[in-house]
């Protein structure tokens, strides 16, 4: 039997109106300028399970999850957690508590003016789940205690303890209304290496001793590759790719990800010659018609330039879902066994 | 003779609770053609560095001990003028943040032209040339018209080419790039290194690459130096720190980043923080954080000397230790 599910989007989109006041925009004769910021995603996220999200900024990712956790609404599309429409689990407070997020920046999150036995109790009075003092001090020190912290931390200042510590701090805060999922928007992109892999370890060994569900944002593909069950890839408001972790690192599909992945600075030094993606992220403001990818794609063609691929399982992998002509086509060399990222001879 | 030799580099910051020692007794050299990684965790010193050889310390801080010398020549205790006139001359330097490196109020061709003018004995007509000649370089599409753009009506990436345009245009003898791609998407990332690293090749230009990427590093740099607490913990060759780090500290850093290739069980992180520069521990800096460490780590400072085939400040390395290097398992 298929696990449950805990979250699920379906071609949910989130579209910002970036027009000039109405005056300017009725002189200078402009139209209304509509960033897509998410536009058209849809997955599911089975209880238990990790899936990751990456991409370059800009490509809706941090969006993404600000609509899972009810912090934007959707311009068009749905999301379902547990089985309800957000909206509705949110207006309950025993569906809301068990939803929590993590932030990127652990300076920016925590209230300097508040003790830490403050920050973390929040939930809790917020929530009403525990309503005696004495009780709060005590659970806030074993929420501390789970995330390698000292109960007596519960008296200091923000400002007395280090990147990694404070964004322990918030992984306290956020299981103290004992959530089942969490949102992790960037948790380490703000660390330094050594204490990403503190957070990262303990990131997975709560997963594991409570059972939580975790969508995972980053940018970062070898942070994404160590915490993930799936992952999806996301460019300019889509998902172009979407796959278990494994498979997603064995055999990339889409190009846009063969190409993130032929971009990552290489420590083993094999000395091969990198192939750079030629150009930029174009802006989400006029996206290109038909794919999002085709102007900076080396497999693309005409059918590229008109219609908009489709998420379909891909020829050869069938597990992965990736929206590409050209995979479709077999236009890849995928299923010739000579992948190549470079357009097919004439 | 190399180009550049930092010798026992000492920094300083006054504060009201005493002084500070931002960097402590950093020695290195770059030869011309060569480019030196200099790695470490945030507060580290590594910036500072930079910072200090270019002379742009922010006040209070200041360099209070050791020597700076440019193709032999002392450029730490020049007075203001002349050294800004090495700088751009023969200093470039590339920051990590491209928008604030450029004047919003003049167009990239003219801050280029400018700094030509002022370094190179060259006339403005033929500085403006010149201009769009190094737009072309530095890959910058219809360089002829975009001469002609302000800062913003480019994208990051491009931005971050006009500023390696910029730094390089004078042709100095060295360049300080600090985090010159942290700013920037890794699809990015690539075309950027990729263009430092063919420049500073064909110009010759000696480069000193700060970064906290080791996968940066380990593509672009010829050797590398890690920095922890103000000091130089190990220096060596790339491949050899890389692949076959002496130091704990090193080991541990290149433990911790996680691994594209596969999954692993459980990540090695290293427990603890760096220390604050006001409570650095006596002897070796990194003694708390340590799983090798011993009664003498924590009293006696260990200075660079030879471990493995790079430099490191370990006490492991000390020849009396030998016995201790072998249990270690470092060895």
């Amino acid at each position: 039997m298929p696990e449950p599910i805990m979250l699920e989007l379906r071609d949910a989109a989130r579209h910002f109106d970036v027009s000039r006041p109405l005056l300017q925009r009725v002189i200078a004769r402009e139209e209304k300028r509509i960033l897509r910021a998410v536009d058209g995603v849809s997955f599911q996220v089975p209880k238990g399970t990790t899936l990751s999200l990456v991409g370059e900024s800009g490509c809706g990712k941090s969006t993404v999850a600000r609509l899972v956790v009810g912090l934007y609404q959707p311009t068009r599309g749905e999301v379902f957690f547990d089985g309800l429409p957000l909206a509705e689990a949110r207006a309950d407070p025993t569906k809301r508590q068990r939803m929590q997020m993590i932030f990127q920046d652990p300076y920016a999150s925590l209230n300097p003016r508040w003790r830490v036995l403050d920050i973390v109790a929040e939930p809790l009075r917020a929530f009403g789940l525990v309503k005696d003092r004495r009780k709060q001090v005590e659970r806030v020190g074993e929420l501390l205690t789970q995330v390698g912290l000292s109960p007596l931390d519960g008296q200091k200042f923000p400002h007395e303890f280090s990147g990694g510590q404070r964004q322990r701090i918030s992984i306290a805060r956020a299981l103290s209304s004992n959530p089942e999922f969490l949102v992790c928007d960037e948790p380490t992109s703000a660390l330094d290496v050594s204490v990403q892999a503190q957070i990262l370890n303990l990131m997975l060994e709560l997963q594991k001793r409570l059972s939580l569900t975790y969508l995972f944002i980053s940018h970062n593909l070898s942070v994404v590759r160590q915490v993930s069950d799936r992952v999806g890839v996301m460019y300019l408001g889509k998902l172009v790719e979407l796959a278990p972790s494994e498979t997603l690192f064995h055999t990339p599909r889409h190009p846009y990800t063969r190409a993130l992945m032929e971009a990552i600075p290489d420590l083993e030094m094999t000395g091969r010659t990198r192939i750079p993606v030629g150009g930029e992220v174009p802006s989400p403001i006029a996206p290109p018609p038909g794919c999002p990818f085709h102007p900076r794609c080396p497999l693309a063609n005409d059918r590229c330039r008109i219609e908009v691929p489709a998420m379909i399982p891909a020829r050869g992998t069938p597990e992965t879902l990736v929206a590409c002509h050209a995979v479709e086509e077999g236009r890849d060399g995928f299923l010739d066994g000579k992948p190549r990222l470079t357009p097919e001879p004439a | 003779m190399s180009l550049l030799q930092v010798q026992n580099l000492r920094v300083e910051f006054p504060t009201r609770r005493g002084t500070l020692v931002a960097l402590d007794d950093v020695s290195f050299e770059i030869a011309p053609g060569e480019v030196l990684g200099v790695v470490g965790e945030s507060g580290a010193g590594k910036s500072m560095t930079g910072a200090a050889i270019i002379g742009l310390l922010e006040p209070p801080g200041r360099i209070a001990g050791g020597q700076v010398r440019l193709e032999g020549r002392r450029i730490d205790n020049l007075p203001y003028e002349e050294l800004r006139r090495i700088r751009g001359r023969q200093i470039g330097a590339i920051f990590q943040d491209p928008l604030t490196t450029l004047n919003p109020l003049y167009t990239v061709g003219d801050q280029l032209a400018e700094t030509m003018t002022t370094h190179l004995p060259i006339g403005p007509a033929e500085a403006k040339k010149r201009a769009v000649e190094w737009l072309e370089l530095v890959g910058i599409p219809a360089a002829a018209q975009r001469v002609d753009s302000y800062p913003h009506e480019f994208s990051g990436g491009m931005r971050q080419r006009v500023v390696i345009a910029l730094a390089l245009c004078a042709e100095p003898k060295l360049v300080v790039a600090d985090e010159p791609t942290t700013a920037l998407d890794v699809s990015i990332q690539a075309q950027v290194i990729a263009l430092l690293k063919n420049l500073a090749r064909e110009k010759g230009t000696a480069m000193m690459l700060v970064t906290h990427d080791m996968g940066v590093i380990a593509e672009t740099a010829d050797r590398v130096a890690v920095m922890y607490a103000g000091r130089i913990i190990e220096i060596g060759a790339v491949r050899e720190v890389v692949k076959n780090a002496a130091h704990p500290y090193s080991a541990g850093l290149m433990g911790s980043i996680p691994p594209i290739s596969h999954r692993v069980e459980r990540l090695q992180a290293i427990e603890g923080a760096m220390p604050r520069l006001s409570a650095i521990p006596p002897g070796c800096p990194y003694n708390p954080r340590c799983p090798f460490v011993f009664d003498r780590c924590r009293v006696e400072r260990p200075e660079l000397m030879p471990a493995k085939a790079n430099r490191a400040a370990c006490w492991l390395y000390a020849p009396e230790e030998a016995q201790r290097l072998q249990e270690s398992g470092l060895a």
